[in-house]
């Protein structure tokens, strides 16, 4: 009888749970609470608190081989499908006009990487491995898919801590960019007005994912599972003859692959793997990743400025931090409060959307370097 | 001379946030479009008072288009 009663007590999860798990609770409850009541990423951020709340619960599976959490974690993230079909919706969204009318711009997208070289090197002194250094970096890029991607090919015990680094990173641009653009900007540099864009043909659009996609995947064949769907995506909007495929893409199938993504990465973040102070340095490393591109790119810019005659605001630079479009409308913020007559919102799309390819060529090329 | 107010960039007109008539001083809000899921504050470019107004609200405007003029 007692014998019974005691198997039953067992059976159930109460006398299992370890202050870890509680602790975790907490880290759950917390971006539960930024999601619903700030408003901080919460389409990703409530499925992964909720992921990493039941993930917690002792006894229960849900990441053991076999579980249901786990069978998203795996088929979906550590096989690598669902960031590639998020970089589809990306693409049919992404407007390239923008960088087709000023290609310099791609320039400044690929200058934003610098911080994560920055952040990388930074990562390697701390003690880091040279996969978690790469995975720690990529924060910088302040793209979630590419983050993910990287860490599961890399590193993916760190994926929860540097996941939820970059989204709560990405949601502090409005924070995060001013300070370090008024740091390196003169009120004058600010204030400057950039010559209108020119008009781009629909041709032009049509060509830009296919030439692009040949020049990147033949320099960078690790980046193509990314650039590949972000191109076809894009092919999707720009041809105008598939509006469905455009819809679905940017739509439906993309929150469909989000509520998977977010409860699998949410599941990784088990009290063993999450309660390290790793994951304090993976958070000072963020900052300091997502510091260093925005001033990479505002740095590049200056420079770009000396040698060409239709000059840039260099505060353009800054958006060539992905986080699109949130850094450009930072941007365009800055700009206008410098001269209300300066209107930066599209000419600092063309460095963001350069950031996003940018951010995913770094990802493949750190795989080349060390797989 | 009436002075012409264009859209800074390709958008949707949310409001034109003067009338006819109205006295503007340079860098005042004159109208609100919408771009990348963005309210952008359109302001004068110059002083004067609110002349015409050719632009109505959820018209895509662009570059080329007037939204009103300022003389």
């Amino acid at each position: 009888m007692l014998e019974q009663l005691t198997e039953t007590i067992n059976s159930t999860g109460l006398l299992s749970l370890t202050p870890g798990n509680l602790i975790m609770w907490a880290v759950a409850f917390g971006l539960m609470y930024l999601a619903i009541k700030k408003g901080v990423e919460p389409l990703l951020l409530v499925p992964i608190s909720f992921g990493i709340f039941a993930a917690n619960f002792p006894l229960t599976g849900l990441m053991e081989p076999g579980g249901l959490y786990y069978m998203f974690f795996h088929n979906g993230i550590q096989n690598e499908l669902i960031p590639p079909l998020i970089f589809l919706g990306l693409g049919a969204m992404t407007d390239f006009g923008p960088v087709i009318a000023n290609p310099k711009t791609l320039l400044l997208g690929a200058a934003a990487q610098l911080g994560v070289y920055a952040a990388f090197f930074t990562a390697l002194l701390f003690g880091f491995n040279i996969a978690e250094a790469a995975t720690i970096g990529i924060i910088g890029g302040a793209d979630g898919p590419t983050t993910i991607f990287l860490s599961a090919n890399l590193a993916p015990h760190l994926m929860g801590a540097v996941s939820v680094a970059a989204y709560s990173y990405m949601a502090l641009v409005p924070l995060i960019i001013p300070p370090v653009a008024k740091l390196l900007t003169t009120p004058r540099e600010r204030a400057m007005v950039m010559k209108q864009m020119r008009p781009v043909s629909k041709g032009e659009k049509i060509l830009f994912p296919l030439l692009a996609s040949l020049v990147i995947i033949l320099l960078v064949p690790k980046s193509a599972p990314l650039i590949a769907m972000f191109m076809l995506g894009n092919l999707f909007m720009e041809s105008g003859v598939v509006q469905r495929l455009t819809d679905v893409s940017r739509n439906e199938l993309m929150n469909i692959v989000t509520i998977f993504l977010g409860l699998g990465v949410g599941a990784t973040m088990s009290a063993e793997t999450f309660l390290k102070p790793q994951t304090i340095y993976i958070f000072i490393l963020g900052i300091v990743a997502f510091a260093f591109a925005a001033a990479g790119g505002i740095m590049i810019a200056k420079i770009m400025n000396l040698f060409t005659t239709n000059k840039v605001n260099p505060l353009i630079g800054a958006a060539g931090v992905s986080a699109v479009p949130m850094a450009a409308r930072v941007v365009h913020q800055l700009g206008a409060e410098a001269n209300p007559q300066n209107y930066l919102l599209m000419h600092a799309m063309g460095p963001n959307v350069a950031g996003v390819i940018g951010t995913a060529v770094a990802a493949g090329a750190f795989i080349t370097a060390i797989h | 001379m009436a002075t012409p107010v264009n859209s800074p960039m390709v958008g949707k007109l949310i409001s034109v946030d003067v009338k006819v008539g109205d006295q503007v001083k340079e860098n005042d809000p004159v109208a609100t479009i919408e771009a990348m899921k963005m309210y952008v504050k359109i302001y004068a470019p110059a002083s004067g008072v609110v002349k015409e107004i050719k632009a109505n609200p959820g018209d895509v405007v662009n570059p080329d288009t007037v939204i009103l003029t300022l003389e």
